[in-house]
């Protein structure tokens, strides 16, 4: 079996800030990291090549500094990189993403699943992989929380749809996303770690798609434009109680018996 | 096409410490010092425009696509999409359809709701008489539960009957899954769980959400193309008051092909067993809680109130609280009447998830915590001091003034496991 794993870098802290006297976004110091979620995404896969037998392969997208992403997933399990990075590429919603990653995938690979995984800690949308799978014309399952049999022609899985958990016969190939909990990670291989360094990572840019139109990729391919970031507004009126433990403690109680918690 | 364009004159003219400044706009590290062309932008740029807002005027300027594709500026209305189960409709539902008739009102635009499923006439009847819209139905033995393709099928035919200019989603599980899927069919753009929504005169509908996984908001649009999508997450906006009078309006549609790739098994009805967002007083712990037994005060407190404990992202990823707790973006969305925040920070992604509660203390050691931009009450000082002194003055306060009544001592004896 040929599986697919997407995966993306993001940044090390969510302590991206607005500069209230410049405007200028701050940065965080801090380093990139492969998406959290990702690593569950990477463990089913390596799960069901230890079981079936499979060859992984995993994409990113992002800026040349999204190889370290590709080498981390190396170390995890994987035995193939490709990285699509072109300026075209820049500033793309989630429709752009899925486009160039399905453009990525539709021409180097062969392959029978792709596994995504739930959202990424930066965008928390979960569009690329449902959306991904329209482009590519394969079914796709969301919020799968289990592998329960994979065969040559079909994969059998159990998702949380919400109200109730369903059991899915998918036919091959297709695209799964997988929550947190469907398997435990696993550490980097200290060997593979070493090894990665020296793995090749296959490089895609624009002219390497089937579709290579510019207005297909990035901000031009994206319906979604920010028109503004801010910062949230503190709100007016707000109560503010200091003091010793023992006096904030009375206040609040005092509070909560004039609210009626009390 | 469109993009970043950088006036190179003007970058050749900039020093040497100018252009490290300039390359400091960028949080994203996206513009290069670059000999050749005195700077340049590269893969990493998120056309956050901020370069642009704030650099050297005319150092960087924002060059729109010329072309206007796929937009039919004739579509008007606002469609909501019905996500039910077992003939229930979720109630998101109606909350979206409270929110597009708000939004519809001042162009006079019709509301639709899209329902898709099995035999779920009375349901269809019941949206239309309850709320006044205009409800589309399509009936198909395929439809009875959820399925990506046949439902994508549906969706897309429907858009393409009504031509709705906006469509708003449930952003749960099921809608997380779909939307995407018709966004890209009809390759148009969907923003995922909005906190807020505004409608332009000309018909944009303008998208708010936290951004670029930052303690940032972003207003985002889709201005060329239509319809909208958007999803928005249960309890952010109210649920609309039922009106009794209209004559259900229904109109019905079918659709070309139900085939799916994806063959149903069968289903397990989960436990309701916890919900947070069901909860009408909830206590959130933050980072500072390190340890069960810390926490255990928290639900103290929480049983005294009787409360649901909770909590933010880094609980959750540390083990000491279970995920069904989790409060935020990538947890559940809550509305309360109130929630005491202990030791939250409150990035956006979590506050995101509870900042329409009706009450909100929060309690932080910092007075910058970014929580206290949303508190009604600001508490400032260590969280497990004024926790201590907070249970004994409400224990004290409540056996004084509730002695011998049976219905608050069992309150009291419930210890529900949530580790």
């Amino acid at each position: 079996m040929n599986i697919i794993v997407c995966v993306k870098q993001v940044p090390g802290t969510t302590k991206v800030a607005v500069d209230e006297n410049t405007g200028v976004l701050l940065r965080s110091g801090v380093e990139a990291k492969l998406n959290p979620y990702d690593l569950y995404a990477l463990e089913t896969a390596v799960q069901i090549k230890q079981t079936y037998g499979a060859t992984i392969t995993v994409i990113t997208m992002g800026p040349p500094q999204a190889a370290e992403a590709v080498r981390e997933a190396f170390a995890l399990g994987a035995d193939n990189g490709i990285m699509l990075t072109d300026m075209a590429f820049a500033g793309a919603d989630t429709l752009a993403t899925a486009y160039a990653l399905a453009g990525g995938i539709g021409t180097r690979c062969k392959y029978d699943l792709i596994v995504c995984g739930k959202q990424t800690t930066d965008g928390d949308t979960a569009q690329v992989g449902p959306s991904l799978a329209e482009f590519l014309d394969i079914p796709h399952m969301s919020n799968v929380i289990s592998i329960d049999k994979a065969g040559s022609e079909n994969i059998h899985v159990s998702a949380d749809i919400g109200e109730y958990v369903g059991a899915y016969e998918i036919k091959l190939p297709c695209a799964i996303t997988v929550d947190k909990g469907i398997y435990v990670p696993r550490l980097p291989s200290y060997k593979r770690m070493l090894e990665s360094v020296k793995q090749e990572i296959t490089v895609l840019g624009l002219e390497d798609l089937a579709d290579t139109n510019p207005k297909m990729y990035g901000l031009s391919g994206s319906p979604t434009q920010v028109e503004k970031i801010y910062q949230p507004e503190a709100e007016a009126g707000q109560v503010i109680i200091d003091g010793s433990p023992n006096d904030i403690a009375s206040r609040l109680c005092h509070e909560l018996r004039e609210l009626k918690y009390l | 096409m469109a993009g970043l364009r950088i006036n190179h004159d003007l970058a050749h003219k900039l020093s040497e410490a100018e252009l490290d400044a300039v390359q400091k706009l960028c949080a994203f590290d996206a513009v290069e010092v670059d000999t050749e062309d005195g700077l340049s932008v590269n893969s990493s740029c998120k056309m956050c425009k901020l370069c642009i807002e704030n650099g050297p005027e005319g150092l960087f300027e924002y060059v729109e696509s010329p072309e206007t594709t796929g937009i039919n500026m004739d579509s008007k209305g606002i469609a909501v999409y019905v996500e039910h189960t077992l003939g229930k409709a979720h109630p998101v539902t109606f909350e979206l359809i409270g929110k597009a008739k708000e939004l519809a009102k001042p162009l006079g635009w019709p509301v639709y709701a899209l329902l898709i499923g099995c035999e779920q006439d009375d349901l269809a009847k019941e949206i239309s008489a309850n709320y006044d819209v205009h409800v589309y139905i399509c009936n198909h033995p395929n439809l009875e539960r959820f399925l990506p393709e046949p439902y994508t099928a549906a969706f897309v035919t429907f858009i393409d009957i009504v031509k709705p200019s906006s469509v708003l989603v449930g952003a749960t599980v099921v809608g997380r899954s779909l939307a995407p899927r018709v966004a890209s069919r009809l390759r148009t753009g969907l923003t995922a769980d909005c906190t807020a929504l505004e409608l332009k005169e000309n018909g944009d509908l303008v998208q708010i959400r936290p951004a670029f996984g930052g303690n940032i908001m972003a207003r985002i649009v889709t201005p060329m193309h239509r319809p909208q999508m958007a999803t928005v997450r249960y309890k952010v906006f109210d649920a609309p008051v039922k009106l009794q009078a209209a004559t259900p309006q229904v109109t019905y549609f079918d659709v070309e092909s139900v085939t799916s790739r994806i063959a149903p098994l069968g289903i397990v009805l989960k436990d309701k067993t916890l919900d947070i967002a069901n909860a009408e007083i909830i206590v959130a712990c933050g980072r500072a809680f390190t340890s069960h037994k810390q926490l255990s005060l928290a639900k103290q407190l929480a049983d005294l109130l009787g409360a649901e404990v909770a909590c933010s992202r880094p609980l959750v990823e540390a083990g000491l609280v279970e995920p069904a707790r989790q409060i935020g973006q990538s947890g559940r969305t809550v509305k309360p009447k109130l929630i005491i925040t202990l030791g939250v920070s409150g990035a956006v992604q979590f506050t995101a998830g509870m900042k329409n509660a009706e009450t909100i203390i929060a309690v932080n050691s910092d007075k910058d915590a970014p929580i206290f931009s949303v508190a009604h009450y600001a508490v400032v000082g260590d969280v497990f001091e004024i926790l201590a002194q907070l249970i004994k003055q409400i224990s004290e306060a409540t056996t004084n003034n509730n002695n011998n009544t049976p219905e608050k001592e069992e309150q009291f004896c419930y210890r529900g496991e949530y580790v």
